[in-house]
């Protein structure tokens, strides 16, 4: 019986036959969900309009604006990473785990990121904020202590219309701060 | 916006990925890290019939190996792995300095060394790069093959690539300890396709002069290019400000820029000659080389 668990018991799409749909069994912020996709399905809008997460925002749908970056674990060994949910397929991340903005929040306590920004008016519109935050964790996590200019190359990635780029750097230095001081990560 | 619809299979083996690209050829296309790929695929320029994800090889074929004159690098490693390698920042600095400033952050977690060059735009940084560093690349079909990279590359998004094949591996001789090196991209802004994009490799002498260098230079011909008559007039010199001058112009002389949002024609041509001079002047100053200082009369 404990052989059926393994994963090669699992559906996949192999070589003998392309599939039109395919199974994704994907964690979001630690919660399973499993559904057969169109392999066409962004992995954006799997967040949003299969599973209902709205956090995760699409700005330009072209990999430039950042505004749907969430973290990955999985594609590059066991660590998290940022990457451009608008620029990924569903079926890119199926077995591994995602978290978007709705799963920093612990207990009712925003994540160091989020009350940084709160407090640093790291905000105007908010549109950005989502990816901004998403990016900046993925770059705490590799890089705890950045300078302000890592801070900046860290964030090249998303874009701010409304010019707040200053209080999103403070932001994500008082973020930085917390998070080596209190010894938080995810 | 969506692709539209196709296929998809996500092969375990090298040898199904070749299966298949034997059945489906042209209407096939391979899935590294997606990311010219998917906003091609978005933006309807491309609609294959087929989608090859090649997620699961990566066990395989994204790797860093430090080989005694050579480093090999697997296609599918991203350039994440290629910014954070030590073996790479110790013996050929040139590639973490390239991957840093390609797209951003997120981007460099996705794409691939070996996408990168298979897709071969004429504004990708890969190219020139591993053109500096003369690089080859192995390609798997029907047998396996090894050709330097300045024959693999044919012109914009084309490739000695056979439908039927798969490049698996870059090998990358290592540059003799102490040489020096520059990567300057000039973008317009942040995460941007480059303007201009040049690699530089110095080669010192050991008494102050310069033994081999080479200079590649992007996104301003339909290929990548070395700028072989200033390579020339530089080895076994110790260059002057002048001899630097005249080696950034001859480098300039076979760009054949078009005008486009970057720029026009004419801004790009001169934009390489300044590029090339800085890459040249950071290269000389790593590999500890000074610059003869000239006589004015």
């Amino acid at each position: 019986m404990p052989r059926r668990m393994t994963r090669r018991a699992r559906p996949r799409a192999t070589a003998e036959a392309p599939q039109e749909t395919v199974p994704v069994r994907v964690k979001i912020n630690g919660v399973e969900y499993s559904h057969n996709v169109e392999p066409r399905l962004l992995l954006v809008n799997y967040i949003r309009d299969v599973v209902g997460l709205t956090g995760t925002h699409v700005g330009c749908d072209t990999t430039h604006c950042g505004a749907c970056t969430v973290l990955v674990k999985g594609l590059r060994g066991d660590s998290w990473v940022a990457v451009k949910s608008c620029t990924l397929l569903t079926t890119q991340v199926d077995g591994k785990e995602v978290l978007t903005i709705e799963g920093l929040a612990k207990n009712g306590e925003l994540h160091p990121l989020q009350k940084a920004f709160w407090e640093n008016h790291g905000l105007q519109c908010g549109f950005c904020t989502p990816g901004m935050i998403m990016s900046a964790l993925g770059l705490l996590l590799r890089n705890p202590n950045p300078s302000r200019e890592e801070i900046k190359w860290g964030i090249t990635g998303n874009l701010c219309r409304c010019t707040g780029y200053i209080n999103i750097v403070k932001s994500i230095e008082a973020a930085a701060k917390e998070m080596r001081e209190k010894g938080i990560t995810i | 916006m969506y692709p539209r619809k196709f296929s998809y299979v996500a092969p375990n083996r090298v040898e199904e990925v070749l299966t298949l690209l034997r059945k489906y050829r042209d209407e096939a296309k391979l899935l590294a890290g997606g990311h010219s790929l998917l906003p091609m695929m978005k933006l309807r320029i491309i609609g294959p019939r087929l989608v090859i994800d090649l997620k699961n090889l990566r066990d395989r074929l994204a790797y860093i190996r430090d080989g005694a004159r050579v480093v090999r690098i697997g296609a599918l490693t991203t350039h994440a792995d290629i910014e954070l390698s030590r073996t790479l920042m110790r013996d050929i600095p040139l590639l973490p300095e390239t991957a840093r400033w390609i797209g951003d952050m997120q981007v460099r977690n996705m794409g691939t060394v070996g996408g990168s060059l298979a897709h071969s735009d004429p504004a990708g940084d890969w190219p020139v790069a591993m053109l500096a560093l003369d690089a080859s690349v192995t390609i798997q079909g029907a047998r396996k093959r090894t050709i330097p990279l300045s024959r693999f590359l044919k012109g914009p998004f084309t490739t000695a690539l056979k439908p039927t094949e798969i490049l698996t591996e870059i090998v990358v001789p290592k540059p003799p300890k102490g040489h020096g090196w520059s990567w300057k991209k000039f973008e317009r802004r942040a995460g941007d396709f480059a303007t201009v994009n040049v690699a530089a490799i110095v080669v010192p002498d050991g008494r102050g002069r310069v033994k081999n260098v080479s200079i590649a230079i992007g996104s301003v011909n339909p290929t990548p290019y070395r700028a072989v008559n200033a390579e020339r007039i530089l080895r076994g010199k110790r260059p002057d400000a002048g001899l630097l001058d005249k080696a950034a112009e001859m480098a300039a002389e076979k760009a054949q820029p078009s005008s486009d949002l970057r720029g026009s024609a004419e801004y790009k041509k001169w934009l390489t000659r300044v590029m090339v001079r800085r890459a040249l002047e950071e290269a000389l100053s790593r590999a500890g080389i000074t610059l003869e200082m000239t006589q004015h009369a």
